[in-house]
C-alpha cells in the first residue's frame, strides 16, 4: 500500500463525491435520494480506506508515515507535503467516521439536500487534510477553509437564529485565523520554510519572537478550542446547527484546536510554552468550573451538551500543558473520545428532535417508559460523559488527572472537580428527559429506535466501551509521539534561556 | 475458578438486561439465580482453598492502561481478604436474588430489576479482586452506578430519582479524593499495583511531598485523599447524607447493596491498603476519629427515625462506623470480621424488614404498625434473631453469643486496649452507640410487633406472612446471624489470625494480643449498655408508651436535632446546592451574556456600526488620504519589527 497516496486519496475522495452530486439533474425527490446515497456511499468507501492507514500504521516509531510530498510553488519553497504520526492519525479516522454517520443521521433533511449532502462532502475532504497537511500553506488552507462549509450548514440548515449564530461562530474564529496567518508568516520569514517537520526539527526560534508567535496561535487555538471566556460562540452555534453540523462542530471541529497545540505550540514554541503554561492552566481550570455550573441551569438540551463540551476540553487544555506523558496522552484521548462522546450525544438529542421538534428540557420526561432502547443508548454516553470508569470518557479524564498531579496539584484539584460537576449536570439531564412519569400524551406516542438510528449509534457505542476497557491499542499508536514531543521540549527547554515576564515587556 | 466466579454475574446482568424480553420475567429470574448460586458455591471452594490451604494467587487478564510508565492490568487476585470478600459479597446476592423473587413478583419490570443485581454483583467482586487501585476505581464507580440505578428503580417517583442522584453525587465527591489519591500514588511510587506500591512503601515512610500549596508527610496525605473516597462509600459523618435517602431503592437492594456489601467498600479499602496506612499514623489517627464520630452521630439519629427502613440505614451508617475505628487502630482482622458478621445480620434485619413491609402492602412507617407478631410469626422470630445478633448479645462469661457479640465486642476491646487518646475516644462512644443501637433495635422491635396494632383494619387483617421463596433465604442469612461469629472467631482474630490472613491485611498481633487481656469491667461494660438499652426500650415502648411522647417532648430541641439528622441536608442545600445553582445562573447571564458577547462580539458589532459610520465620511475619495493610511500602517509594522528585533 506504500506506493500509493493514501492520505490523498483518503482526503480528496469526498470531493470527488461531491462533484459526483453536484452533477446530477432531474427531479427534486430524485435528485434529493440520489445525492444522499452518492453521499452515503462516498463516505463510507472514504472511511474504509482510512483503515488501511489505521492498519499500516507502525506504531513503535514518531516518525511521520504515509509522507507524500512534491513541490508546489516552488519560487517559495512551499510543497505539497502530506503525513500522519501518532496524534494526527486517530483524528483523521475520527472524520472519516463520523461523516458517514452523519450522513445517516441527516437522512430526513429535506431542505436542499443535493447542497446539504456537498457541504459534507467538502468539509470531510477539509477535515481530513487539516490532519494530514505537513505543510503550514496547505495547513491553513484546510483549517480556514473548515469553515466555509460549517458556516453554511448553521446558517442555511440551522435553527431560527441561525444568521446570528453562523456569523458570531464565523467572526470569532476568524479573528483568531487571523493572528495566526500573521504568525505564520513571521515563521516563514525567520525560519525560511513553511514545511512543518522542517521547522519543528530545526527549530530554534528566538524566545521573545517565540512569545508573540505563541499568543497568535494562542488567539486561534483557543477560540477553535473553545477556552474559556472566548467560548460563547459554540453555545449559540450548536444550538442553531442542524444535528449532523453539531456533530461534527463537536466530534472534531473542536479538536483542531487542540491539535494545532499540540502541532505547533509545543514543539515550535517551547520556551513560549513553558512561559504560558500557567495561564493556560488557569483559563482551563475556570472554564471547567464554570462552564460545569453554568451547564447546571441550562433549559435546551444541545445548550447544556454544548457547555459540557467547553468543561471536557478544559480537561484537554490542562493535560496538553502539563506536559507530562499522562497528561499529553489523556489529553489526546480525551479529545478522541469526546469526539466519540459528545457526537453521539448530539445524535441522542437529535433523535427527540426529529420527533417533537423541541430541545426543551421541561417538554421532556418518563421517556424510559415508551423509549427503553432510547434510554440504554442515553444511558451509555452519559455515563461515557461523565467519565465513567470501563468508559472511553474515563481513561483520557483520569490520564489528565494523574498528568496534573505531577505538575500542580491545585490544578489536579481543581480539574477533578470536574469530575464532580459534570455528572451533576449530565445526571439531572437525564433524570429530567428520561426518568419521571410519563404524562404528556405526545411523549406516550413517540416511537422508539428504528433500525437507522440504532445503525447510527452503534458503532459509537461499541468504541465508548470498547476504548474504555481496552485503549492500549490508542495508546500505543500514540505513546512514541507523545513520547518525543516531551523529549524535543525538554531538550529545548534545556539549551534555551526561558523567556521571563521582563522579556516580554521590554 | 476465579473468572468464572467474577464473571458469572456479569454473563447474568447481560442476559436479563438486553434479553429479558426473550427470556420473560420467570426465565430472568432463573437465569441470574442460578449464575449468582453457582458463583457463591464456587466462592465457598475458593475460601477454602485461600484462606485455610493458603494458595493465594493472581489471575493476569488483559492490559488496561498503558501511557510511558503508567502502566496496569485488568487482573483478579485472590488472596484470603478476597476470599472473604467473595463469600460475603456472593453468599448475601444470591440470597437477595432469590428473595427479590418473591418480593418484587408484582413488579412489571423484573428482567431490568434481576439484570441490575447482577451487574452490581459484578462490580463489587471487580472490586474486591483488583490487584490495583485503578481496577479498584473501576469496581468503585461501577458500584456506585448500579447502586444509583437501584435506588432509582422506581424512576417515576420524584424522590427515588432525587435519592439516587444524591447518592451518585456524594460518592463522586469521596471519589475525587480517591482519583488524586491514586494520582498522588503514582506520583510517589511510579506504579499503582499493589505489590509493588507494598514493597516500595517502607523506604518512602519519610518522604515528604508539596500538595496544596504546602509540604505535608507524604503517606498521610495520601492516605487521607484516599479515605476520601472510603468515606463517601461508606457513608461516614459528612459524606453520610445519602445513604437513608437510599432507601428509596427495592428493599432487597437495600439489603444488598446499602447494608451488607457496597457501602463496606471502604472498610475493605482501608483493610486492601492496610501496608499504607500503617506507616501514615496520623491519617489512622483521623480514620479512628471519623468512625467513633459516625457510630455516635448515626446511632443517635437512628433513635428517633419513624421509617423502618431509615432506622435500619442509620444503624448501618454507625456499624460501619465502628469498622473504621477497628481499623483505625490497626486491629484490620476485627474490622473484617465485623464486616464479615454484619453483612449476614443486617441483610437479614433489612430483608426481615422487607417482608414486614411486604405483610404491610408497602407501608414503611413504625407508627402505623404494631402487634404483628401474632400475624407473622416466623418473620418475628428472624427479626429477633438479626436484632439480638445486631445489638451483640452473648454471656461475657461464657463466651457464647450472637455474630454481633463476637466480632462488635472485639472491636470495642481493640479501641480500649490502643491506649491512645483517639482509641479512648473511640472506646467511650462505642459504648455508648452500643446503648443506643439496643435502645433503637427494640424500639423497631416493639413498635413493629408489639403492642396494640396501630394499622388500619384492613391492611392488618390481611397482613400475612411472605412467600417461601422470602422466607427461606432469611434462613441462611439467620444461621450466619447466629454462627458466623463462633465459627470464624479463632480465624479472623484469634490465634489462626496470622495464617489465616497470611499477609493479605497487615496483621499486627499486638493490638489483638492486648485486646484479649483488657480489664474484666471494660469487656463487660457494652453489655451492661446493651441490656440497658434493651430495657429502656422496652419501658418505653411496651410497659409504658406513654413514656416515649413525654420523653420527646421534655427534651424537645435534642429531639429535634435527632429527628432532623442534625440538619446536614439542610446546611449542605444552603452551602453547596443553592450557590452553585446561583452561581450557574449568574455566570450564564451576566458573565457568559452581559460581559463576555457584551463586550466582544455583540460589543464589536455595534461599535462597528458606529465606526463604520464615521469611517463612511473619511472615504473622500482623494488618492493620498488613502496612500497616507497606509504609510502609517508601514510605520507602524516597521517599528514593530525594529522594536521586536532588538
Amino acid at each position: 500500500m506504500s506506493s500509493w497516496p493514501l492520505l490523498s486519496l483518503v482526503t480528496f475522495l469526498p470531493l470527488v463525491g461531491a462533484v459526483f452530486i453536484l452533477a446530477i439533474r432531474g427531479e427534486q425527490a430524485v435528485v434529493s435520494r440520489n445525492a444522499r446515497y452518492v453521499a452515503l456511499w462516498t463516505s463510507l468507501i472514504t472511511f474504509a480506506l482510512s483503515l488501511f492507514i489505521w492498519f499500516g500504521f507502525k506504531p513503535g516509531t514518531a516518525d511521520f508515515q504515509f509522507v507524500e510530498k512534491a513541490d508546489w510553488i516552488k519560487s517559495f519553497g512551499i510543497s505539497y507535503h502530506m503525513g500522519v504520526d501518532g496524534i494526527s492519525m486517530p483524528f483523521v479516522l475520527l472524520s472519516t467516521l463520523l461523516t458517514p454517520l452523519c450522513v445517516l443521521a441527516s437522512w430526513k433533511m429535506e431542505k436542499r439536500v443535493k447542497e446539504y449532502m456537498i457541504a459534507f462532502l467538502v468539509l470531510e475532504t477539509l477535515m481530513v487534510g487539516t490532519f494530514c497537511a505537513l505543510d503550514f500553506v496547505a495547513f491553513y488552507m484546510f483549517f480556514e477553509g473548515v469553515l466555509i462549509p460549517m458556516f453554511l450548514i448553521i446558517g442555511v440548515w440551522g435553527g431560527p437564529r441561525r444568521v446570528y449564530s453562523a456569523f458570531k461562530f464565523f467572526l470569532f474564529t476568524l479573528a483568531g485565523s487571523v493572528l495566526m496567518l500573521l504568525a505564520i508568516l513571521a515563521i516563514y520569514f525567520a525560519g525560511g520554510t513553511t514545511d512543518i517537520p522542517t521547522l519543528i526539527s530545526q527549530g530554534h526560534l528566538d524566545p521573545q519572537l517565540q512569545i508573540w508567535l505563541w499568543l497568535a496561535f494562542f488567539a486561534s487555538f483557543a477560540v477553535k478550542i473553545p477556552m474559556w471566556p472566548v467560548h460563547t460562540w459554540l453555545p449559540d452555534a450548536h444550538v442553531e446547527a442542524p444535528t449532523a453540523g453539531s456533530v461534527i462542530l463537536a466530534g472534531v471541529l473542536l479538536k483542531m484546536g487542540g491539535y494545532g497545540f499540540l502541532r505547533f505550540s509545543l514543539p515550535m514554541l517551547p520556551e513560549a510554552t513553558h512561559f504560558f503554561a500557567p495561564l493556560v492552566f488557569t483559563l482551563s481550570v475556570v472554564a471547567i468550573i464554570y462552564t460545569s455550573l453554568v451547564a447546571l441551569v441550562q433549559k435546551d438540551m444541545k445548550k447544556l451538551i454544548a457547555y459540557s463540551s467547553v468543561a471536557h476540553m478544559g480537561f484537554v487544555t490542562v493535560g496538553i500543558f502539563t506536559i507530562t506523558q499522562q497528561g499529553l496522552a489523556g489529553a489526546v484521548f480525551q479529545m478522541l473520545s469526546h469526539g466519540i462522546v459528545s457526537a453521539a450525544l448530539f445524535l441522542v438529542v437529535g433523535v427527540v428532535y426529529d420527533r417533537l421538534h423541541t430541545r426543551e428540557i421541561e417538554r421532556y420526561g418518563g421517556l424510559a417508559n415508551s423509549m427503553p432502547r432510547y434510554s440504554l443508548v442515553f444511558m451509555v454516553f452519559m455515563l461515557a460523559s461523565v467519565g465513567l470508569p470501563g468508559t472511553s470518557g474515563f481513561v483520557g479524564e483520569f490520564l489528565v488527572i494523574v498528568g496534573a498531579f505531577q505538575v500542580n496539584t491545585w490544578v489536579a484539584l481543581l480539574t477533578a472537580s470536574g469530575m464532580v460537576l459534570g455528572a451533576t449536570y449530565m445526571l439531572w439531564l437525564y433524570r429530567k428527559t428520561i426518568f419521571g412519569a410519563l404524562t404528556k400524551p405526545d411523549l406516550k406516542a413517540m416511537a422508539d429506535l428504528e433500525l437507522r438510528e440504532k445503525l447510527v449509534f452503534a458503532p459509537l457505542i461499541a468504541l465508548a466501551i470498547f476504548f474504555g476497557v481496552y485503549p492500549k491499542p490508542l495508546l500505543d499508536i500514540m505513546g512514541p509521539s507523545v513520547d518525543h514531543l516531551i523529549q524535543n521540549y525538554q531538550l529545548a527547554l534545556e539549551a534555551g534561556h526561558l523567556p521571563s515576564l521582563a522579556m516580554l515587556l521590554h | 475458578m476465579d473468572v468464572l466466579i467474577v464473571f458469572l454475574p456479569l454473563v447474568g446482568a447481560i442476559l436479563a438486561g438486553l434479553f429479558g424480553k426473550l427470556l420473560g420475567d420467570r426465565g430472568s429470574q432463573v437465569v441470574t439465580c442460578s449464575l449468582l448460586i453457582a458463583a457463591a458455591v464456587l466462592s465457598v471452594f475458593v475460601f477454602f482453598d485461600v484462606g485455610l490451604h493458603g494458595h493465594a494467587r493472581t489471575t493476569q487478564l488483559f492490559t488496561w492502561f498503558d501511557s510511558g510508565t503508567f502502566e496496569l492490568n485488568w487482573a483478579l487476585r485472590v488472596d484470603t481478604l478476597t476470599a472473604v470478600m467473595f463469600c460475603v459479597v456472593t453468599i448475601v446476592s444470591a440470597v437477595v436474588h432469590v428473595y427479590s423473587v418473591g418480593y418484587m413478583a408484582e413488579d412489571r419490570s423484573i428482567p431490568r430489576f434481576q439484570s441490575y443485581l447482577s451487574l452490581f454483583t459484578f462490580f463489587m467482586l471487580m472490586l474486591v479482586s483488583s490487584d490495583n487501585l485503578v481496577q479498584m476505581f473501576f469496581g468503585w464507580e461501577g458500584v456506585g452506578l448500579a447502586s444509583y440505578l437501584l435506588i432509582g428503580f422506581w424512576y417515576e417517583k420524584p424522590s427515588a430519582c432525587a435519592a439516587a442522584i444524591k447518592a451518585f453525587l456524594v460518592n463522586r465527591v469521596g471519589d475525587v479524593g480517591f482519583a488524586l489519591g491514586i494520582a498522588g500514588i503514582f506520583l510517589l511510587f511510579g506504579a499503582v499495583d499493589y505489590d509493588t506500591i507494598f514493597q516500595a512503601v517502607p523506604g518512602q515512610a519519610d518522604t515528604v511531598l508539596h500538595v496544596f500549596g504546602r509540604d505535608w508527610h507524604a503517606l498521610t496525605v495520601l492516605c487521607l485523599l484516599l479515605f476520601l473516597g472510603a468515606m463517601g462509600k461508606s457513608a461516614q459523618l459528612g459524606l453520610h447524607t445519602w445513604l437513608p435517602d437510599a432507601m428509596e431503592g427495592p428493599t432487597p437492594v437495600s439489603a444488598l447493596i446499602h447494608a451488607a456489601t457496597m457501602v463496606t467498600a471502604g472498610v475493605f479499602m482501608v483493610c486492601r491498603l492496610s501496608p499504607i496506612f500503617e506507616y501514615a499514623p496520623d491519617a489512622l489517627t483521623v480514620v479512628t476519629i471519623v468512625g467513633a464520630s459516625t457510630a455516635f452521630f448515626a446511632a443517635t439519629v437512628g433513635l428517633t427515625q419513624n421509617d423502618i427502613k431509615r432506622v435500619i440505614a442509620y444503624s448501618t451508617c454507625s456499624q460501619l462506623g465502628y469498622m473504621f475505628f477497628a481499623a483505625g487502630v490497626s486491629a484490620y482482622g476485627a474490622a473484617m470480621f465485623h464486616l464479615m458478621t454484619h453483612a449476614f445480620f443486617k441483610a437479614l434485619l433489612f430483608l426481615g424488614a422487607g417482608a414486614v413491609i411486604h405483610a404491610m402492602h408497602h407501608e414503611q412507617d413504625m407508627r402505623k404498625m404494631g402487634g404483628l407478631w401474632r400475624k407473622i410469626p416466623v418473620t418475628y422470630t428472624l427479626m429477633w434473631i438479626g436484632s439480638l445478633a445486631l445489638c451483640g448479645f452473648g454471656i461475657p462469661g461464657l463466651d457464647i453469643g450472637f455474630a454481633g457479640f463476637y466480632s462488635k465486642d472485639m472491636i470495642i476491646e481493640a479501641a480500649f486496649a490502643a491506649h491512645s487518646g483517639v482509641g479512648d475516644y473511640a472506646y467511650w462512644l462505642g459504648v455508648i452507640a452500643a446503648f443506643m443501637t439496643a435502645f433503637y433495635s427494640f424500639r423497631l422491635l416493639f413498635m413493629t410487633f408489639h403492642g396494640k396494632t396501630r394499622a388500619d383494619h384492613h391492611t392488618f387483617d390481611h397482613a400475612h406472612e411472605a412467600p417461601k421463596v422470602m422466607i427461606w433465604p432469611l434462613f441462611v442469612l439467620a444461621t450466619g446471624a447466629v454462627l458466623a461469629g463462633a465459627v470464624f472467631y479463632g480465624l479472623f482474630v484469634g490465634e489462626g489470625q496470622l495464617a489465616f490472613w497470611n499477609g493479605a491485611v497487615f496483621s499486627r498481633s499486638d493490638v489483638l494480643e492486648a485486646a484479649h487481656h483488657i480489664p474484666e469491667w471494660a469487656k463487660v461494660l457494652p453489655m451492661v449498655m446493651t441490656l440497658a438499652g434493651i430495657g429502656l426500650a422496652w419501658l418505653m415502648y411496651v410497659r409504658s408508651p406513654e413514656l416515649a411522647p413525654k420523653a420527646a417532648a421534655a427534651f424537645r430541641p435534642l429531639y429535634l436535632f435527632s429527628f432532623r439528622k442534625w440538619y446536614f441536608d439542610e446546611l449542605y442545600d444552603r452551602i453547596f446546592v443553592q450557590p452553585a445553582l446561583y452561581l450557574g445562573r449568574g455566570f450564564w447571564t451576566t458573565g457568559d451574556g452581559a460581559v463576555i458577547d457584551g463586550l466582544g462580539p455583540d460589543g464589536v458589532a455595534a461599535a462597528t456600526r458606529d465606526i463604520a459610520q464615521r469611517a463612511s465620511r473619511l472615504q473622500s475619495g482623494y488618492l493620498y488620504h488613502y496612500a497616507f493610511a497606509m504609510l502609517i500602517g508601514v510605520v507602524v509594522l516597521v517599528t514593530w519589527y525594529i522594536f521586536s528585533a532588538l
